[in-house]
């Protein structure tokens, strides 16, 4: 029987009522009296040398309030990266400075070099036609083997070359590791690329700063995630304003998928201008803007290798990855391709040695940096590719291989040569699961129906794993993180018992408001109902570091717990007071607390009541109230797994791939709400389909983006997936956080890919085709290409 | 999108008159136009907009042809071109439902993109393409892409579609802007076939002789055995190389040979 | 600056605007009706998506003027007066058919608009109908399925129950 309150219930979401009535609250829909608005100039060549930015007929525009370049930036800091990676030999990356407004060179097409404030956004734009730019083209790279060549043009001249870092992962195993491959019985050897893909969440990037005369204080409404983030990284560390002195206000937020994690030019900028200029100042991005301004994600061009014994067990794996970082740092882009990406590498399996290099790479391009997965599904698609290319190659059954080099579940915990320890899991269950929802067994009888119609037909099928739920935040600090990653709430309880939750983290889709209150609900024995959720705003929730990650409930959601709990203990204390009792017989069930053994009873609401009007109350050594806040720094990542497979149809005349059913198996550990987390599979597969079939950023040899708009950006339609089949039902609880949940925000897109492309390469080898590989997206053009040789 | 001055005539001459001013444009739907000032790559100083014009409305049916107003939305066609099931077909496939509601076949003529769906239409089905001055036929009328016979401030009142024995449009789209990425439309008339192609070629929309001669000898997906357009010509970008799209052109033709 | 004059969610309105305001600009900071959603520039994401003369039109490819006179109909129109939602609306939260909201207003006017015209659309229907709404949080699965739902089909069949 489903459960219809508290954890493991589908509450519908009360957010819902909001947006379907128009009456959301997103940042474009912010207003403040008297705003001015900017519009960013910005570059057209990939890179060059600025020589002058002539701005004096545009100052006499109609409407113009100010125009700023690069120079009025001179003073200010620059836009920091949260993450140091350390090299192979010990050293620190290179860091070059990425300033708010370009100043000496401009590095990607859309680097911004003028930010023009009018009265309205069209006289903005009609004055930046005004200025009279002198630059000085400069040869671009873009290709990321070519910037590392001897002699290459470099993104910046303050470095020694385009090398962001050499990431040697283990370092200390590469000697075994190239023993292990000398003794090998076979090896499979892919190379491969991971598409750059563009987040594209639906509401484009807006910033508006505000700032008080009155009180100094700055505001900054953003489209951001981690709304604490911001203000930490942009008060410290480019514009020198104190945390008192800046509030950093993210509202509803429609989407992020990462790409609303980072501290972008604009936000700085908005809050910069409004408090020199007296003035709030907005900013509301284009999705053309967007394209070229949003950072990027994956662009990896990898090989790995993968070597097996003569039983095909896997016995050492290497990889080489070039990884793109465009022409800065974006906050956390040094992170993605090393510690997100290299620490997944052995995925489900048993893999005893593993070798990961990583070459980060500088180009004229937008920054790259974490997309929805970060470094796990670039992991996961390198793996689960090259061992279903070594099951063809060996001639055996792709999941039997993997069935056979899987962890298994007396192993747990399991420390992995890649550094990390999972906690739990079953990868049989989860694999059983998964042929039984696919329906393998009618897999052949749907092939015999796809041929009859001329029609190709493919099944894929792939394992994945996560680290997700991030992190430790002593653990972080010794890999390079430049902040904790913990995650705070304060639960306030109000005199007639009614609870606002205050929590770090930010909902942008993925339900908190409505979860959340399942949790406490649970906890105390109330109505969801009596439980309200605060978020996104500095000024009134503790610190916090946000959402991304797919950390919300098993950080945010354990702070809450843990300040849950404080609460409760105190509750205690009242209540045994009232009931003349000894606290350690308080029992809380339902919203009543009893006396154990007895009759005796008291109300929650009489309890809450009492810490606020303490007229009969343990003052002498019980402060009144009754508000806890809590900090959890967890001990370990989470590490949700799973088994996927897709069944796909090739149309042989034109190459058109169409995804004819696909299923997910996932272990989420223990699920709050299972509705909100089969819609966070949903989204993430249509994402992680797109990445196979779809989407690509596309840039030329001169550094122009070829996809600057969804003319040429292909994303997923509703005609182009599937109903899903998901099941969550295999659960080996986290061992670690208190609600023993994993994450599931980013599964789909992580563990989608590769079943997409193993399902292409199947039904072209069934066709006879000798296709081992296809890159993504698998376009019909590709597709037509690689079967026509 | 710089400033414009806004006129909305009720009459063709009107609608003229104002067009024959400085730097005056003709808006039908604007589904193409406007996202083009948007971009700030038109600047025109005054919009003249034909949504306006009832004259220009409506779909009829008269001497074996649908007529089309020129500033008749391609949802209305897909509704009122029960005569010419290809045609109404046709128009119901392009853009999106909110497109079609929008954008007119006087203007995606007008406009002529490389890869729109009515020029296939209109060439496929030997349409006359009537103006405020003059008649045009099809065959005279496109010149390359984005460039028509319509001189400046000429107007599409109407096109007329003679209808077909047999006819057939197959699109196959391209996977971001889901215009034709190649676009076939065939159509068997008592004189002969005639195949009309979009999406592939960097001259814009153009017939394909030979196979025109092979489905007018038999009209069946067989005749076209053998044939191919030249890659040479065809347009390459990142969603397909000239010679895709060659390939494309005699998938969709014998597809639309089946279908008709 | 032109006056322009329409009936939104059954109330006169008018305002002066320029020749180049479209109708989205004029409903959002003309009128503060902030729930048509502007999510890209080239007439294909359709969030902005609102209902003009009984039709569904993107109302950032549609110039304010070019309303003139007529009957718009907005996402702020779609609940009773009391607050009660639609049957789609309902839908769409019965069946998790929205996550960061923001393409939520197109998809249910799109939706309004399909049904309308097609009162049990098939699931082949529905996703063809929503070629010009983009949505990037849910994967489409209960989009389709609340639309289905809301025509008063059984969506219990429906795969990922």
């Amino acid at each position: 029987m489903p459960k219809d309150h508290g954890i493991g219930a589908s509450n519908k979401r009360r957010e819902d009522v909001r947006f379907l009535t128009g009456t959301g609250n997103y940042t474009d829909d912010i207003n403040v009296n008297g705003q001015a608005y900017v519009y960013f100039l910005r570059s057209d060549v990939a890179h060059g040398r600025i020589n002058k930015v002539d701005t004096s007929d545009a100052e006499a525009m109609p409407g113009v309030v100010r125009i700023f370049t690069g120079k009025d930036f001179e003073g200010v800091g620059g836009l920091p990266c949260g993450w140091l990676v350390t090299d192979k030999h010990g050293q620190p990356m290179q860091e070059p400075g990425h300033p708010v407004l370009a100043q000496g060179k401009v590095r990607h097409v859309g680097d911004p070099i003028a930010a023009v404030v009018a009265d309205s956004l069209a006289q903005a734009r009609d004055a930046a036609e005004a200025i009279v730019l002198d630059i000085e083209e400069l040869p671009a790279v873009v290709n990321m083997k070519a910037a590392l060549a001897d002699g290459a043009p470099k993104v910046h001249d303050d470095l020694a070359n385009n090398l962001c870092y050499d990431w040697g992962f283990v370092e200390e195993n590469k000697g075994a590791v190239e023993d292990a491959f000398a003794k090998a019985a076979h090896v499979t050897t892919l190379e491969l690329v991971n598409n750059r893909l563009i987040a594209n969440p639906m509401e484009p990037r807006v910033a508006v700063g505000d700032f008080s005369r009155a009180t100094g204080e700055s505001t900054l409404y953003t489209t951001s995630q981690n709304p604490h983030v911001i203000r930490l990284l942009m008060g410290a560390f480019v514009l020198g304003i104190p945390e008192h002195k800046l509030r950093v206000i993210a509202p509803d937020v429609g989407g992020g998928f990462g790409t609303k994690i980072f501290h972008y030019a604009e936000e700085a900028f908005c809050t910069f201008a409004a408090k020199a200029l007296n003035r709030a100042v907005k900013w509301t991005a284009s999705r053309s803007e967007a394209f070229m301004s949003d950072a990027h994600g994956r662009d990896h061009v990898s090989k790995i290798e993968l070597a097996l014994d003569a039983d095909n067990n896997f016995t050492a794996l290497r990889t080489e990855t070039y990884a793109n970082m465009g022409a800065y740092l974006s906050t956390f882009a040094p992170s993605v391709p090393t510690w997100l990406h290299g620490t997944l590498m052995a995925g489900n399996y048993r893999t005893p040695l593993i070798y990961v290099n990583v070459k980060a790479v500088f180009t004229n391009t937008v920054p790259v940096d974490a997309y929805r997965g970060a470094g796990r599904p670039e992991a996961t698609y390198q793996l689960e590719r090259v061992i279903d290319k070594a099951a063809r190659e060996l001639g055996v059954d792709p999941v039997a291989l993997r069935r056979q080099n899987f962890i298994q579940p007396d192993q747990f915990p399991y420390a992995t040569p890649v550094a990390v320890e999972y906690d739990t899991g079953d990868y049989d269950a989860t694999m059983d699961k998964l042929i039984e929802i696919a329906d393998f067994s009618g897999f052949d009888k749907r092939l015999a129906e796809s041929k009859a119609r001329g029609k190709l037909r493919g099944l894929g099928v792939n394992c994945y794993i996560e680290a997700c739920g991030i992190a430790p935040s002593n653990l972080v600090g010794q890999l390079g993180a430049r902040a904790g990653l913990y995650e705070s709430a304060t639960v306030r309880v109000n005199a007639t018992g009614g609870i606002v939750v205050m929590t770090g983290s930010h909902s942008h889709g993925q339900g908190h408001e409505t979860t959340f209150p399942q949790v406490i609900a649970e906890m105390i024995g109330i109505d969801e109902s009596m439980v309200e959720i605060v978020h996104g705003d500095t000024s009134n929730t503790p610190m916090g570091m946000g959402t991304y990650g797919s950390r919300s409930l098993a950080v945010g959601g354990s702070a809450m717990v843990r300040a849950a709990e404080k609460v409760i203990n105190k509750a205690k204390k009242i209540a045994a007071h009232l009931l003349e009792a000894s606290e350690a017989d308080i029992e809380l069930k339902d919203g009543q607390f009893s006396v154990a053994g007895t009759d005796k009873s008291v109300a929650w609401g009489d309890v809450t009541l009492a810490a606020y009007v303490p007229h009969n109350y343990p003052l002498e050594n019980l402060e009144p109230g009754l508000e806890e806040t809590a900090f959890y720094d967890p001990s370990n990542f989470t590490y949700p797994a799973g088994a996927y497979a897709c069944e796909i149809e090739v149309d042989p005349d034109t190459g058109k791939v169409t995804i004819e059913r696909f299923a997910a198996a996932d272990d989420f550990g223990n699920v709050v709400n299972p509705m909100i987390v089969e819609g966070q599979v949903h989204g993430g597969l249509a994402q992680g389909i797109g990445q196979a079939l779809l989407e690509g950023a596309v840039y030329d040899e001169n550094g122009q983006l070829l996809t600057g708009s969804y003319m040429d950006y292909a994303m997923p339609r509703a005609s182009d997936v599937p109903f899903y089949s998901v099941d969550h039902s295999c659960q080996t609880p986290c061992t670690h956080n208190p609600l023993g949940v994993k994450g599931c925000g980013e599964a789909g897109a992580i563990g989608s890919p590769p079943a997409v492309v193993n399902a292409v390469v199947d039904a072209l080898q069934r066709a006879g085709k000798p296709v081992t590989h296809i890159d993504m997206p698998l376009s019909p053009a590709r597709v037509w290409a690689a079967m026509n040789g | 999108m710089y400033n414009f001055d806004f006129v909305k005539p009720a009459t063709v001459a009107e609608a003229v008159e104002a067009l024959s001013g400085e730097e005056a444009q003709a808006l039908g739907g604007g589904q193409t136009l406007l996202p083009t000032m948007k971009q700030r790559l038109a600047s025109p100083a005054t919009l003249v907009s034909l949504t306006g014009i009832a004259d220009m409305q409506g779909v009829s049916q008269k001497d074996g042809a649908i007529c089309v107003g020129g500033a008749t939305p391609h949802a209305v066609v897909a509704a009122n071109a029960g005569g010419y099931p290809a045609l109404a077909a046709l128009a119901g496939g392009i853009g999106d439902p909110a497109v079609r509601n929008r954008g007119t076949a006087g203007g995606s003529l007008a406009n002529n993109d490389p890869s729109a769906c009515y020029p296939a239409a209109a060439l496929g089905s030997g349409a006359t393409i009537v103006t405020n001055t003059r008649e045009i036929a099809a065959d005279d009328y496109f010149e390359g892409m984005f460039t028509t016979a319509l001189n400046e401030g000429e107007i599409i009142t109407e096109v007329r579609f003679p209808i077909p024995e047999k006819a057939n449009y197959q699109k196959f789209e391209q996977p971001a802007s889901r215009f034709a990425l190649v676009g076939v439309f065939v159509a068997k008339f008592a004189d002969g076939v005639r195949v009309a192609v979009t999406g592939a070629s960097e001259d814009g929309v153009f017939r394909w002789a030979e196979a025109e001669a092979a489905l007018s000898a038999d009209f069946s997906p067989a005749a076209l055995d053998g044939l191919t357009v030249p890659a040479d010509g065809m347009i390459s970008d990142l969603h397909g190389t000239g010679a895709y799209r060659a390939h494309l052109v005699g998938v969709m033709t014998k597809r639309a040979v089946a279908a008709a | 600056m032109t006056k322009v004059e329409m009936t939104v969610n059954g109330k006169s309105v008018s305002g002066d605007v320029e020749g180049r305001t479209l109708l989205v600009q004029f409903l959002r900071d003309g009128l503060g009706l902030t729930g048509t959603h502007v999510g890209c520039d080239t007439s294909q994401c359709g969030a902005c998506v609102v209902h003009v003369n009984g039709v569904a039109v993107k109302s950032c490819t549609m110039l304010a003027l070019e309303a003139d006179g007529a009957d718009v109909s907005t996402i702020e129109g779609q609940a009773a007066p009391d607050g009660t939602l639609n049957v789609i609306q309902q839908a769409f939260q019965d069946h998790h058919g929205l996550q960061c909201g923001f393409c939520t207003p197109g998809m249910v006017m799109s939706a309004a608009a399909l049904l309308k015209d097609n009162p049990k659309p098939t699931e082949a229907e529905i996703r063809h109908y929503l070629e010009g709404n983009i949505c990037r949080c849910t994967g489409y699965h209960n989009i389709v399925k609340a639309i289905m739902a809301a025509s008063g089909q059984d969506v219990g069949a429906v795969a990922a129950e």
